[in-house]
C-alpha cells in the first residue's frame, strides 16, 4: 500500500476534547496553599517519578519518595500530590510516620492532558519540600464509540 | 476521561519510529513489545496488572453453581490449571455437533446454556470477562495453536477478506493499518502488529478488562465504520484469521494495554 | 465481596523495612464524565486507604477522583513484632472492604 495514499486516506480530524472546567495552575497553588498555609516548599529531598511520556492517561504509575531517616525526631509525616490540568487540582493525600521505614508511595493516575504534577511532603519540623514534573500525554487512536 | 468526547487524532504523522531490533527469525511482535516500560512492568507483576483482579474473580465464579443444573464450572472441569491448560491457544473452533466456530466466551457461554442450564452472559459482562480471563490465564505462556479442522478454512478465509477490505469512511483497511505501517506512529501511538496474544485484555483506555471483539469495534469505530454488533460472525472470522496470523506467538493473557 | 490483591512479605527480619502493594477492584467514577445518556455518571470513588500493624496506625491515604480505576497502592512499613496488617478502603456509595495478611517476623 502506498504511503501518501495512506496519509491521503486518514487527513486530520481532530476535535479537541471539551472537558468539564479544568483545575488551572492557579487552582493548583489554591490547593496547595489548604495543604501548606504561608509556608513556602523547598525544592529537594523528595523525588517524584512519573513516566515523562505515557501511552494513555487513564492509568499512570507515579511514584514518591523522599530523602528521610524517618526516625522519631525526624521524619516525614505526609506526602501530599497535585496537577494542574484535571477537574481537581488534589490527587492524593498520603500519612506516614516513622513506623513506616522508608518514606516512599507509589500509585497510579489519571491525567486527562498533558501537564505539571507536584508533589509536597512535609517532614516533621514542620517543612515543606518539593518536587515537580512535566507529563506528556498522546492521545489514544481508537478510542470507544463516542457517547 | 474528562469529556474526551471525540478524540480521533488521525491527523497524523506516521513517524518512521524505532530501528526495531528484531532478533531471531520470528519477526513479529506482540502489542508488548511496543509498549513503554512502565506497562511492561504492570503487565509482568501479577499483584499489579489490574487484569489479575478479574482472574482471581474468574475463579471465584469457576466454582460457584448457578442455573437450573446448580453445577459450577469445577463440578464438571475439576480444577483449571489442568482442565483448561491450552484451551485459549485453539480457539476459535467449531463445538461438537456445531457447524459454526465460537470464540473463547461463545464456547463458555454455551457450557452456561447447555451444561449448567442459566441464561447466556451478554457480551462484555464482567462475570464473563473474568471467567474468560481465567480460563485464558492458563494457557499464560503456552503457544497459539489454531486447530487443525478444515470446516474452518471457509471462515478464516472470510477474515482474512474482512482484514484487507477497505472500509469506513477513511477508506482504511486493517492491513494498511497493522501490516504495512505497523511500528510507525499514529498520534503519537505505535501501530502494533494486532496478535490477538493478550485477550480479554486490561487496556488503560477502558480502565477495565474487554474483550478482543471491543479491541476490535476501536479500530473500527476509527477508521468511522459501522462496527458489526457484538454477536456478529465477522469478529469470530477476524479472530480466526488473527489466531492463524499469530500461530507460535505466546499468549500473555491477561495482557495490560494503552 | 471485593475483588483484591496484596502483595507483602510472608516472614521478615525485624527491623526490615517491608513493601506492602494493594490492588482493589473499583471504578473510580469521578464524577466529571457524561454517561451514555448525556447526563454526568454520579462520583462513586474511594476515599480513604488505611493500613494497620496489629492495630497501630502505619499508613493512609486520601484518594481523588485522579486516582485511576482499580486503585494501586504501595508503600513501607518497618516490621517489629509478628501480627496482622489489616488494609481497608472506604468511599462513596457506603463501599468498605478489608483484607488482612499476617507477617511473621523473627
Ligand atoms: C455439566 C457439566 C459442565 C459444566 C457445569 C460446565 N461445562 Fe464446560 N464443558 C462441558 C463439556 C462436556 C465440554 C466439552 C464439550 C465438547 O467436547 O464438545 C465442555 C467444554 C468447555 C470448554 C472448551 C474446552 C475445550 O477443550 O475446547 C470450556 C472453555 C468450558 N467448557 C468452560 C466452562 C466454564 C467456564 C464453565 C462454567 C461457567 C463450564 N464450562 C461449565 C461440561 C460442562
Ligand atoms: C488507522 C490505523 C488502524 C486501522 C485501519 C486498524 N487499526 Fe487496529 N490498531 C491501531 C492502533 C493505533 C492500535 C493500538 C492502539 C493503542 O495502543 O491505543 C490498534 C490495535 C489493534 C489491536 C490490538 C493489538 C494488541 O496488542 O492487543 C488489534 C487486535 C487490532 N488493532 C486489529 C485491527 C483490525 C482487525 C482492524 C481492521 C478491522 C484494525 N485493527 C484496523 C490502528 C489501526
Amino acid at each position: 500500500m502506498d504511503r501518501r495514499l495512506f496519509l491521503a486516506g486518514t487527513a486530520a480530524i481532530i476535535v479537541l476534547p471539551l472537558g468539564p472546567a479544568a483545575a488551572t495552575p492557579d487552582a493548583m497553588t489554591e490547593a496547595i496553599k489548604k495543604v501548606i498555609g504561608n509556608a513556602t516548599p523547598t525544592e529537594g529531598r523528595v523525588k517524584l517519578e512519573v513516566p515523562p511520556l505515557v501511552e494513555n492517561g487513564s492509568t499512570v504509575p507515579l511514584n514518591v519518595s523522599v530523602e528521610s531517616p524517618m526516625t522519631d525526631s525526624d521524619h516525614v509525616k505526609a506526602i501530599h500530590v497535585f496537577n494542574e490540568k484535571n477537574p481537581q487540582p488534589n490527587v492524593f493525600s498520603a500519612r506516614l510516620g516513622p513506623r513506616s521505614g522508608k518514606a516512599v508511595v507509589g500509585t497510579r493516575i489519571k491525567l486527562g492532558d498533558s501537564q505539571r504534577i507536584v508533589a509536597i511532603a512535609e517532614t516533621s519540623d514542620g517543612r515543606f519540600w518539593s518536587a515537580g514534573a512535566d507529563v506528556i500525554v498522546t492521545l489514544a487512536a481508537c478510542l470507544e464509540e463516542s457517547p | 476521561m474528562t469529556g474526551r468526547l471525540l478524540a480521533l487524532g488521525l491527523a497524523l504523522v506516521f513517524v518512521a519510529s524505532y530501528a526495531a531490533a528484531q532478533v531471531g527469525a520470528d519477526k513479529r511482535r506482540s502489542g508488548y513489545q511496543d509498549m513503554g516500560e512502565a506497562l511492561q512492568k504492570m503487565q509482568d507483576d501479577d499483584t499489579a496488572n489490574p487484569g489479575m483482579l478479574y482472574v482471581q474473580l474468574g475463579g471465584q465464579l469457576w466454582k460457584r453453581a448457578v442455573g437450573a443444573a446448580d453445577k459450577s464450572c469445577a463440578d464438571c472441569h475439576d480444577a483449571a490449571p489442568a482442565s483448561m491448560k491450552g484451551v485459549a491457544a485453539r480457539y476459535p473452533a467449531i463445538p461438537t455437533g456445531g457447524d459454526r466456530p465460537v470464540d473463547l466466551e461463545g464456547r463458555i457461554n454455551l457450557c452456561r446454556t447447555e451444561n449448567q442450564k442459566a441464561e447466556p452472559l451478554p457480551p462484555e459482562n464482567r462475570d464473563l470477562l473474568a471467567l474468560s480471563a481465567y480460563v485464558a490465564h492458563q494457557s499464560r505462556d503456552l503457544r497459539i495453536a489454531p486447530p487443525y479442522d478444515p470446516r474452518l478454512d471457509a471462515f478464516r478465509r472470510e477474515g482474512a477478506e474482512i482484514y484487507r477490505r477497505r472500509q469506513g469512511q477513511l477508506n482504511l483497511s486493517c492491513a494498511i493499518c497493522h501490516d504495512d505501517n505497523a511500528g510507525k506512529k499514529l498520534a503519537g501511538i505505535v501501530i502494533p502488529e494486532a496478535h490477538p496474544t493478550g485477550y480479554p485484555i486490561y487496556r488503560l483506555e477502558w480502565q477495565a478488562l474487554g474483550s478482543l471483539k471491543r479491541r476490535l469495534r476501536n479500530c473500527l469505530v476509527g477508521i468511522r465504520a459501522d462496527a458489526w454488533p457484538l454477536d456478529a460472525p465477522e469478529y469470530t472470522a477476524l479472530e480466526l484469521y488473527l489466531m492463524e496470523r499469530a500461530k507460535g506467538m505466546k499468549l500473555e493473557t491477561p495482557a495490560v494495554r494503552p | 465481596m471485593s475483588n483484591i490483591l496484596v502483595n507483602a512479605p510472608k516472614t521478615a527480619r525485624r527491623g526490615d523495612v517491608v513493601e506492602i502493594k494493594a490492588l482493589i477492584m473499583h471504578p473510580m467514577e469521578t464524577g466529571f464524565r457524561p454517561g451514555p445518556n448525556g447526563r454526568i455518571i454520579p462520583r462513586n470513588i474511594i476515599e480513604r486507604f488505611t493500613a494497620t500493624w496489629n492495630g497501630a496506625d502505619i499508613f493512609a491515604m486520601d484518594m481523588s477522583p485522579a486516582i485511576a480505576a482499580n486503585p494501586f497502592v504501595s508503600f513501607f512499613a518497618e516490621a517489629k513484632e509478628s501480627g496482622t496488617v489489616v488494609l481497608r478502603w472506604t468511599g462513596d456509595e457506603g463501599f468498605a472492604a478489608e483484607q488482612r495478611v499476617d507477617i511473621a517476623v523473627e
